[in-house]
C-alpha cells in the first residue's frame, strides 16, 4: 500500500481503475436446461447473457445468474473446490464439475450449454435424484470388512501396497464418470462406474478382507462384465481417476481368481 | 396418485372457468418426473451366483480370435482365390465338403459365428431395450432364430449329398 505505484493508481481516480477493473469482463451466454415441474412438464433451454471474468468458473456465472438474474435456477453446490462432489453437471456436452471449469477453457464465445447429469431423474433444473447411484455405491459394501479379532495396533500397510489402490481412493462420488455410461443411460441396474471404483478401492487393500464378497457381487449379471470399454468414465472423471483401467483389473482379478 | 390429483385439479379448474382446459401444475400438483430406465433401488435383484456373464465374456474373445482365422480364411477361398465369386457353384461346394477337415472348419465357424454373432445381439439388447417385456420377447425371437440357424446349418453339413438330384 506504501509503494508508489499504488498511490499513483489511486490518484488515478475511481471511474479510471472502475474501467480498468471491467475492461477485462467478458458477455457471454449460458443456454441452462431448465425444468420445473411446479410450472410445467417439459424441459425448455433458457439463455442467460451475463459479463464475467473468463478466468472465472460455470459455477461462479451460475451463482451470478442466481444472485443478479433469477433466483429459481437451482443447483447444487457445497465446496466450491472440487471436493464435495456435489455439482458435476453436463457442461457443453461433457460431464464436468462446475466448480473446476473455467470459463475461458470451453469457448466461451460460443453459448456454453448446461444440463443436468444423464440417467438419473431431474427433479430441478441441474438437481438430479441421486439415490439409485448411492444405492449402486452402498450395494458393494465400501467399508473395510475384516475377520477376526481387532488388532491392538494400527494396521500396517506397506507404501507398494498403498500404491496398489491409489488411484481410487481419489473418488469423490460426483456421478460425472456413471452418468457418463451408455450402459447406465438405458439401464441404470448397471451398477455403473462409480460403484466398481469404490468397490476396486477395497478389493485391493491390503487390509480388507471383504475382496472375495465385493468380486462376487461384481461377478453379477449387472456387474463388471456390462461394461463395453467405453472409457466416457475415465474421460469425465474430474479427479482423472483411470475409471476404465480400474474396471479392467476388477475383471482381471475376477478371471484370474477362478482359473 | 398424483395423476389423478392433477386430473382432479384440471376438472376443478375447468369448473371455475371456461377457459380451454390447460393442464397447470403448482406447488400441489406437480409434473411428473420423468425415471431413468430399470432405475437401481433397494430392491434391485440380489446376486445371481454363478459365472454366466464372465464366461460369455470371454467367449466374445476366444470365439473372436478363432473367427478372425475362420472367417478371413473362408472369405480368401470363397471371394479371392482361385477364380474368385465366379468359381462358387454346387460342384464347389460339393468337392470342398467331400474332405472332413473343411467340414470341420464350416462346423466350427457355423457354431462360433453364430452363437458369437447371438450373445453379441444379447448385449446389444440388454443394453437397449427399456421395458422387460420387450427385452424378453426381443431374447426370445433371437434365441429361436439362433437355435433354428445352427441347427439347420450343422444338418446341412453332416446330410449334404453330392448326388442330389
Ligand atoms: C472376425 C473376428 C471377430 C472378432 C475378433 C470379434 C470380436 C468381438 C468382441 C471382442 C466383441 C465384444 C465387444 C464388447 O464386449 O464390447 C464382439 C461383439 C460382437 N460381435 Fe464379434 N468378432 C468377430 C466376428 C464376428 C462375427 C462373424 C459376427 C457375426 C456373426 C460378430 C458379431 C458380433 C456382435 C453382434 C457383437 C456385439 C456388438 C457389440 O458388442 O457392440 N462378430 N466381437
Ligand atoms: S470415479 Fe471420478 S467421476 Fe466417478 S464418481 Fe468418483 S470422482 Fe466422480
Ligand atoms: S462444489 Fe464441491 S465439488 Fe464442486
Amino acid at each position: 500500500m506504501s509503494t508508489a505505484t499504488l498511490d499513483k493508481n489511486d490518484s488515478a481516480g475511481p471511474v479510471d481503475s472502475a474501467e480498468n477493473s471491467a475492461s477485462h469482463l467478458i458477455t457471454l451466454t449460458l443456454r441452462i436446461r431448465r425444468f420445473n415441474p411446479e410450472v410445467s412438464e417439459d424441459a425448455q433451454w433458457q439463455d442467460f447473457t451475463l459479463k464475467i471474468d473468463p478466468k472465472d468458473r460455470v459455477l461462479d456465472a451460475l451463482h451470478q445468474i442466481k444472485w443478479e438474474q433469477d433466483g429459481t435456477l437451482t443447483f447444487r453446490r457445497s465446496c466450491a473446490h472440487g471436493i464435495c462432489g456435489s455439482d458435476a453437471m453436463r457442461i457443453n456436452g461433457r460431464n464436468r464439475l462446475a466448480c473446476k471449469t473455467l470459463l475461458k477453457d470451453i469457448n466461451p464465445e460460443k453459448p456454453i450449454t448446461v444440463e443436468p447429469i444423464k440417467g438419473l431423474t431431474v427433479l430441478k433444473d441441474l438437481v438430479v435424484d441421486m439415490e439409485p447411484f448411492f444405492q449402486a455405491y452402498r450395494d458393494v459394501m465400501p467399508f473395510l470388512i475384516t475377520n477376526g479379532n481387532e488388532p491392538t495396533r494400527e494396521r500396517y500397510q506397506s507404501a507398494a501396497d498403498r500404491e496398489r489402490f491409489d488411484d481410487t481412493t481419489k473418488c469423490i462420488l460426483c456421478a460425472a464418470c456413471t452418468s457418463s455410461c451408455p450402459v447406465f443411460w438405458n439401464d441404470g441396474q448397471y451398477f455403473g462406474p462409480a460403484a466398481i471404483v469404490n468397490a476396486h478401492r477395497f478389493i485391493f487393500d491390503s487390509r480388507d478382507e471383504g475382496g472375495e464378497q465385493r468380486l462376487e457381487i461384481l461377478n453379477d449379471r449387472d456387474g463388471v462384465w456390462r461394461c463395453r470399454t467405453t472409457f466416457n468414465c475415465t474421460d469425465a472423471c474430474p479427479r482423472g481417476i483411470e475409471v476404465t483401467k480400474a474396471i479392467q483389473e476388477v475383471k482381471r482379478a475376477l478371471i484370474t481368481r477362478r482359473f | 396418485m398424483s395423476t389423478t390429483e392433477t386430473t382432479e385439479a384440471a376438472k376443478n379448474d375447468g369448473a371455475g372457468e371456461p377457459t380451454d382446459s390447460v393442464t397447470l401444475y403448482d406447488v400441489d400438483h406437480p409434473a411428473p418426473v420423468i425415471e431413468p430406465p430399470r432405475k437401481r433401488t433397494a430392491k434391485t435383484p440380489k446376486a445371481s451366483r454363478g459365472n454366466f456373464e464372465m464366461q460369455t465374456w470371454l467367449f466374445m474373445r476366444l470365439s473372436g480370435i478363432v473367427l478372425v482365422v475362420l472367417v478371413l480364411g473362408h472369405l480368401l477361398i470363397q471371394l479371392v482365390l482361385d477364380g474368385g465369386v465366379s468359381k462358387i457353384g454346387f460342384a464347389f461346394v460339393a468337392g470342398r465338403w467331400a474332405s472332413p477337415f473343411w467340414q470341420v472348419w464350416d462346423l466350427a465357424m457355423l457354431w462360433l459365428a453364430m452363437l458369437h454373432g447371438a450373445n453379441g445381439l444379447r448385449t446389444v439388447i440388454n443394453d437397449y431395450a427399456e421395458r422387460d417385456n420387450t427385452r424378453f420377447w426381443l431374447k426370445m425371437l433371437l434365441y429361436t432364430a439362433t437355435v433354428f440357424t445352427v441347427l439347420l446349418g450343422t444338418l446341412v453339413i453332416f446330410t449334404f449329398d453330392p448326388n442330389i438330384r
